[in-house]
């Protein structure tokens, strides 16, 4: 057991920023293709963090660095305990922690898009997070232990029975993944609004270090989508796999479709779908089990 | 150590506060005299609730005590007149008669049925467990520091507030019969020396609140005063009602009646107690109390009003939680403790005034605490009272801080907190700590909100999960708005001088220490503290409820945030970075507050978090909440109580 | 890999008449589409490596320009954008107007057109984009010099 702890940890360290980059190079070209437009490279990304870091740092205060570097370290440490198969919900505690200090990062410079930016960022957390840990309470009740690793060893996959959940999820993570119409507090679009947003204020390295701890929190993301489909049969792996990447590809769908709307509209749909979906799922539940 | 060395420490505990209110109440002039006695008062308390502790953690079992109570019966009903003149003098002085009839209502029955001789005699009067061991400490430990910190706070609180007249010796010597209450309430195991504690809690209160005489102030304090006496004739009538009609003295016999005996006439005083509770915690729709409660000066907010005297509600509530499983009065605490839960989280966003955001976390969390309670089963209850302790210790130091910056800059406004990280570091550091303990992993207060949940979904309380969750999101967007407004390094800020006293010091460092010290030590406190406990209450044995492998991660975390900033620093200075201005579309005018306007003027930036007033102000959701928990909480007494009679 | 393949663009208009603004924007649709280059707007001089100005220079635009320039990180490339970016084209004698975008800053290359055509745009921004190479070329050495030096 602990060597397949230590082979997810170890798989998810190296190989998570290569997927997290290319997804964000496909998610690029086939916005473009969807618009008509050729579109960049597929390993785009990785062209544009090797760029980052080959810029001179310039920062607005000496506090940043401690704070993006925590930021970084903790997403990658909750991608760790993810696919090590540890606490569903201590990896979520643990993000958002590392939510924490990006938004403190985004705060300590001072500027005004910075703050605004950072301001709509705690909205957006706010919106989602009933959201996630609902979803964890789903995975809970029907397998009996957060642990991931026991969630996957499951007979039937857990979405049999968290429908609701799952759709909630996919939902909320438009707002996770920055996509429009959630987009509101950063977005790689060219919607210049409150200019760059949270990340304003970053720049070189530490804006790499961003973009790298956003390619893990992404893989740890489709994880979980992913998690709702296994089950003990090995096959699920790649069932799991293809449901995290047709998600993906759904919202990349939705980005395209839907214009960014307002803080208020986001909220509110966010927890009534929440509460909906996800509220009638565990009532269900609760009633059942 | 033996039986009679534990008594002697037990009335050292509840008696010698007392005895040093006298004295303070006397030493009239200000000087390192009546300092350095405070000091040494405190530190006694502090010591002998950590012998208390150590005797109890080795002794292992809990005692009881039965002592010679007819003296003490005659003087704590003496005590209770007492209090009653007290509260006709400053009703009938301020012309607010509801507060004379309440009084009344409640001291005259008590009174009669201890004279008449229909009073019953109890088992045992004093019990020490391990729950009355957890409360010590926080009462003994986090009182006594505020206790020091008052000291130097009410130094700088009257250089600033000329207009209000010095009773500095009155405010401290009532801090200390305050402590005294506090722990005669956690020490008593017979309901009518609980209850004579109780209204000595809310007297002190009462008098701490209408400290400064302004106008405000006297009425704010009478509105605590009201609702506590309300919730005080509410422990009255379940005084009588046990005594007379179930012919139980004190609340382990309730216990027993409730739980081994089946019987089901015990709802009626458990509703009762419970009501009592409520108001006591200020629980909607009481939490107005304690809203108005902050015009006092920070001491009285931190020790009264978050660490302490709220917390005697919770605990009576979780004395009874064996009582409140799986029935009707159950329900009531379990659902107004929910609904204050996530109903003073969204009004928590709304304000600006720092103390009052505190005001509204505090009653939140003590929802939270209550449908703990409520819920009646070892798992909740675990979390019950790791709540309790982690909330006493985080909030005093938010609302010392609070105080501490207020004096220093004059302000306790958020929005006026912005930059001081580089104005006051070493208090925005404190304050920082503090935030972190209330919301954020690895901290105490997210664990205990973890064992929450769980205890909530192996319940199967959907009501409560939904509450929990959305509160939950809403906690996180008040704490992080304010953690925002103290990181921002503003250019050539300059740093204000250090006008914090070292008492005050002294008690924001232990503190601080004692918020990841808790944190580091929670599997010891549960394992050697909690679950004894626990397991006594509900005559089961549960493995812990969070595992080693979770606390080995979460001591990962933590040493990662400590080790963080060190190896940052580090690498920073190995790589000089250029600084510049912040991004204000090309015209900042360089000092990154000031911007160029269309005329070529500096204007001055300002950022402000958000509030949302239109939508969760309290002028949209205080009448509502208020509304819907007023009607709840009557019809599920009536319920309660109906279906009992 | 080159810093080439990723030129990320903070496009500034100073005073132009936004003509060659648009051709700019229309360089980002789907007939001209200079995504594909790996170049992408942001608003933000912090992120950006090339500075696309359009439109000349006067009293009130010459420090926002200055204080934009000193914003981006090194290596960077400025490119004026437009016949008025250049040289101050049919403004060059109005009171008003200094001139191009060279009296304020250093610009590398000139993109001259009223209005510039997109194709022109994207010739303009592939010369700055191999300029950005050879300016980080030219980084690495003085850095590796300095370093002997200290």
């Amino acid at each position: 057991m602990a060597w397949q702890r230590a082979l997810g940890v170890l798989l998810f360290l190296v190989c998570a920023p290569f997927a997290g980059g290319l997804l964000g190079g496909l998610d690029r070209k086939l916005s473009a293709r969807l618009q008509g437009r050729q579109g960049p490279p597929v390993l785009q990304p990785f062209y544009d963090v090797y760029k980052l870091f080959h810029k001179q740092t310039i920062v607005v205060n000496r506090l940043q660095d401690f704070l993006v570097g925590g930021y970084f370290i903790f997403s990658i440490f909750t991608g760790c305990l993810f696919f090590s198969g540890g606490d569903l919900l201590l990896a979520f505690f643990a993000l958002t922690l590392a939510e924490i200090f990006l938004f403190m990062a985004a705060c300590s410079a001072n500027s005004p898009y910075s703050s605004m930016g950072a301001q709509r960022e705690l909205v957006q957390i706010m919106s989602y997070e009933p959201m996630l840990l609902l979803a964890a309470i789903g995975l809970y009740m029907i397998t009996g232990s957060f642990f991931i690793d026991q969630v996957a060893d499951r007979g039937i996959s857990a979405i049999a029975f968290l429908p609701g959940m799952f759709f909630g999820l996919v939902f909320v993570f438009i707002i996770k993944f920055r996509k429009s119409p959630f987009d509101i507090s950063a977005s790689h679009h060219a919607h210049q609004e409150i200019v760059k947003g949270l990340t304003t204020e970053l720049s070189g390295s530490e804006l790499g270090l961003v973009e790298v701890a956003g390619w893990y929190e992404d893989v740890l993301l489709l994880g979980l989508l992913a998690l709702f489909i296994l089950n003990r049969n090995p096959w699920s792996i790649l069932a799991g796999v293809a449901t995290g990447l047709a998600c993906y590809f759904l919202l990349v769908l939705v980005d395209n479709l839907f214009p960014r709307v307002r803080w208020e509209k986001m909220l509110n749909w966010a927890w009534a779908v929440t509460l909906i979906f996800g509220g009638t799922n565990l009532l269900v539940l609760a009633l059942v089990l | 150590m033996e039986n009679g060395d534990v008594m002697t420490i037990v009335a050292f505990l509840i008696l010698f506060p007392f005895f040093a209110a006298v004295v303070l109440s006397q030493m009239k002039k200000p000087g390192k005299a009546r300092d350095i006695f405070l000091y040494c008062c405190s530190a006694l308390i502090i010591a002998a609730v950590i012998a208390l502790t150590a005797d109890t953690l080795t002794a292992g079992i809990s005692r009881s005590y039965l002592i010679e109570t007819r003296i003490w019966d005659r003087i704590i009903l003496a005590g209770e007149f007492a209090l009653m003149v007290l509260v006709f003098y400053y009703g009938f002085k301020f012309r607010k008669y509801y507060v004379v009839l309440l009084s009344a209502a409640q001291t005259v029955p008590i009174g009669w049925m201890e004279l008449s001789g229909r009073s019953v005699e109890g088992e045992v009067h004093i019990t020490v467990d391990n729950l009355t061991v957890i409360m010590c400490l926080v009462v003994g430990v986090v009182g006594s520091l505020i206790c020091i910190y008052a000291v130097g706070y009410l130094k700088d609180y009257h250089r600033h507030h000329t207009e209000y007249r010095d009773r500095s010796p009155f405010f401290l010597s009532m801090l200390f019969v305050f402590l005294g209450a506090m722990f005669g309430l956690v020490f008593s195991a017979s309901l009518t020396w609980m209850y004579f504690f109780w209204e000595i809690t809310s007297i002190c209160s009462f008098l701490l609140i209408g400290y400064n005489q302004s106008k405000i102030a006297v009425r704010n304090s009478f509105r605590a005063l009201w609702m506590n006496l309300l919730g005080g004739l509410g422990f009255a009538l379940a005084i009588l009602y046990s005594s007379l009609v179930l012919h139980a003295a004190d609340i382990q016999d309730l216990v027993f009646l409730g739980t081994a005996a089946g019987s089901r006439a015990v709802l009626t005083p458990v509703a009762l107690l419970a009501f009592a509770a409520l108001t006591k915690s200020a629980q909607m729709p009481f939490c107005g109390w304690l809203l108005g409660a902050m015009v006092a000066p920070t001491p009285t907010s931190a020790l009264l009003h978050s660490a302490t005297m709220v917390k005697a509600g919770v605990y009576l509530l979780i004395r009874l939680s064996p009582l409140l499983r799986a029935n009707v009065a159950g329900m009531m605490v379990t659902t107004i403790g929910g609904f204050t839960f996530f109903a003073a989280s969204l009004l928590a966003i709304s304000q600006s005034d720092g103390k009052k955001v505190l005001a509204y976390s505090t009653v939140s969390n003590l929802g939270l605490i209550t449908a703990c309670a409520g819920v009646g089963m070892y798992e909740a209850v675990w979390a019950a009272i790791l709540l309790l302790m982690f909330h006493a210790v985080s909030k005093s130091l938010m609302f010392l801080s609070v105080g501490a910056v207020e004096n220093s800059t004059g302000s306790r406004n958020i929005e006026d907190m912005h930059g001081l990280i580089v104005r006051l570091p070493k208090l925005a550091f404190v304050m920082t700590v503090g935030i972190f303990g209330m919301f954020l992993a690895p901290f105490g207060m997210l664990i205990a909100k973890w064992a929450a949940l769980k205890a909530f979904v192996d319940s199967r309380s959907v009501l409560l999960i939904l509450f929990l969750i959305f509160g939950s999101a809403a906690t996180l967007f008040y704490w992080g708005k304010w953690l925002g407004k103290l990181v921002p390094v503003i250019r050539q800020s300059e740093r204000l001088p250090d006008t914090v006293h070292k008492d005050e010091w002294t008690a924001m460092w232990i503190l601080t220490a004692l918020v990841v010290l808790i944190c580091v030590l929670f599997p010891l406190l549960s394992t050697r503290l909690v679950q004894p406990e626990l397991i006594q209450m509900f005559h089961i044995r549960l493995s812990a409820i969070i595992g080693t492998e979770d606390v080995r991660v979460m001591i990962m975390m933590l040493c990662m945030i400590i080790v963080l900033p060190a190896v940052m620093w580090v690498l920073t200075s190995i790589n000089r970075k250029k600084v510049v201005p912040s991004y204000m579309a090309g015209v900042n005018e360089g000092d990154d507050r000031h911007f160029s306007d269309s005329l070529g003027q500096p204007r001055q930036m300002y950022l402000a978090n958000w509030y949302m007033e239109d939508r969760l102000g309290e002028n949209k959701i205080l009448k509502p909440s208020l509304g819907i928990s007023t009607a709840g909480l009557v019809i599920l007494m009536i319920v309660a109580i109906g279906g009992a009679l | 890999m080159k810093l080439s393949k990723s030129p990320w663009v903070l496009h500034y208009d100073g005073s132009s008449c936004n003509g060659c603004d648009l051709e700019i924007l229309d360089s980002t649709t789907p007939v001209y589409d200079v995504e594909r280059f790996g170049v992408v707007n942001t608003g933000n001089p912090k992120h950006a490596d090339i500075f696309l100005i359009t439109g000349g220079i006067n009293a009130q635009n010459a420090p926002v320009v200055k204080q934009l320039y000193s914003q981006m990180p090194d290596p960077k490339v400025v490119v004026a954008v437009g016949i008025c970016a250049c040289d101050g084209g049919v403004f060059k004698d109005c009171y008003n107007i200094l001139g191009g975008v060279n009296k304020v800053i250093p610009v590398d290359i000139y993109v001259p057109g009223c209005a510039v055509k997109p194709e022109a745009v994207i010739d303009g921004l592939r010369k700055a984009a191999e300029l950005l190479d050879q300016k980080q070329k030219q980084m690495k050495k003085k850095r590796a010099a300095a370093r002997k030096e200290g």
